[in-house]
């Protein structure tokens, strides 16, 4: 278990999760492509604090600093879906325009 | 190989082989299923990696938000129990390329950096050592991270709350009474506004008129409300 394999498996979940946050169309789906990409950046970040910084505390803080930042996304996220939902009713991207051109 | 070797390989393909099944089935509600497994497995590696606090608080944390993820998914689902085929994506080949180009170019950077190797010594006290720092030099950020949160939970009720902005913050609903079987106290904010009212007030959406079917006179949505339109 070296640290380029544990950076190559968080890349290819940040590659997947940037996928999904492109192509999907639906808003709940698209969060998830997001969820995704963070997991890779969570599992770099343990990574990095246990085989390159000799366990220093302050890699752990930045991990904990990622799980916040989830948490901010999914909430935030799904009170904008259900905010747009009920002024739009619309639960696709191509649903909302307005901020088009 | 040693045994943990092997655990990570095989954590590490369930991770990434489960991630991907997220955006590749059929029904909204295993997709999200699919990602708590990758979170998990991603968990377990965090305890190979010698973090079992952030590990285990990974596994807790996800095992939560996959459910209500999962609640969120029932509400918005576009296909019910995946019976039929879904593949509602856009922009279909840019994404993949672009979740390649990621995937290649932070590999390729991997594969080419010189890497410090410094593990964690055995035996080293990490949650001790975690929960000092949090209380102790980075206190600050750690404080400051709980405050982002608190504005995250005001923000969400704030946005996803039936009226907010766009009219009363409490119409439709009824304070309770000072005494049990009571006046309600403080202000009546609307005339017949029990159940009635919110079913319809929801039902109707953007809907600005009246709708004279139902015959109660206490049929208006927020829209009818702030139109002033009342009808006893």
């Amino acid at each position: 278990m070296s640290i380029e394999a544990i950076l190559i498996v968080a890349s290819a979940l940040i590659g997947i999760g940037l996928y999904g946050a492109l192509s999907q169309q639906s808003f709940v789906m698209l969060m998830m492509g997001l969820e995704l990409m963070l997991n890779g950046v969570l599992l770099a970040a343990v990574g990095f604090w246990s085989l390159t910084a000799a366990g220093v505390p302050e890699g752990q803080l930045l991990a904990i600093v990622t799980m916040a930042v989830m948490a901010v996304e999914m909430s935030i996220g799904f009170a904008l879906v259900v905010a747009v939902y009920r002024k739009r009713q619309a639960d696709v991207t191509e649903g909302i325009t307005t901020l088009k051109h | 190989m040693s045994g943990i070797d092997l655990a990570f390989y095989a954590l590490s393909i369930l991770a990434i082989a489960r991630g991907w099944r997220v955006f590749a089935t059929d029904s909204m509600v295993r997709a999200s299923f699919l990602l708590l497994l990758s979170f998990i497995a991603v968990g377990l590696i965090m305890l190979l990696l010698a973090a079992p606090y952030l590990g285990v608080a990974t596994v807790f944390m996800m095992a939560v938000e996959m459910m209500v993820m999962a609640l969120f998914m029932v509400m918005f689902m576009m296909n019910p129990a995946g019976l039929n085929p879904m593949m509602m994506v856009h922009q279909h080949r840019f994404s993949l390329a672009a979740g390649a180009v990621a995937f290649v170019g932070l590999a390729a950077i991997t594969l080419v950096t010189e890497f410090p190797v410094d593990p964690v010594a055995a035996g080293k006290p990490v949650i001790r050592d975690l929960g000092t720092e949090l209380l102790g030099n980075s206190m600050l950020i750690f404080e400051s991270a709980g405050v982002t949160l608190l504005a995250t939970m005001v923000g969400s009720v704030i946005l996803s709350s039936r009226s907010g902005r766009f009219g009363a913050a409490d119409a439709g609903s009824k304070p309770p009474p000072l005494v049990p079987g009571g006046e309600p106290a403080g202000r009546v904010p609307e005339e017949g506004g029990g159940h009635h009212h919110h079913d319809h007030g929801h039902s109707q959406g953007d809907e600005h008129q009246h709708n004279p079917s139902h015959g109660h006179g206490q049929t208006h949505g927020n829209d009818g409300q702030r139109g002033g339109c009342h009808e006893h």
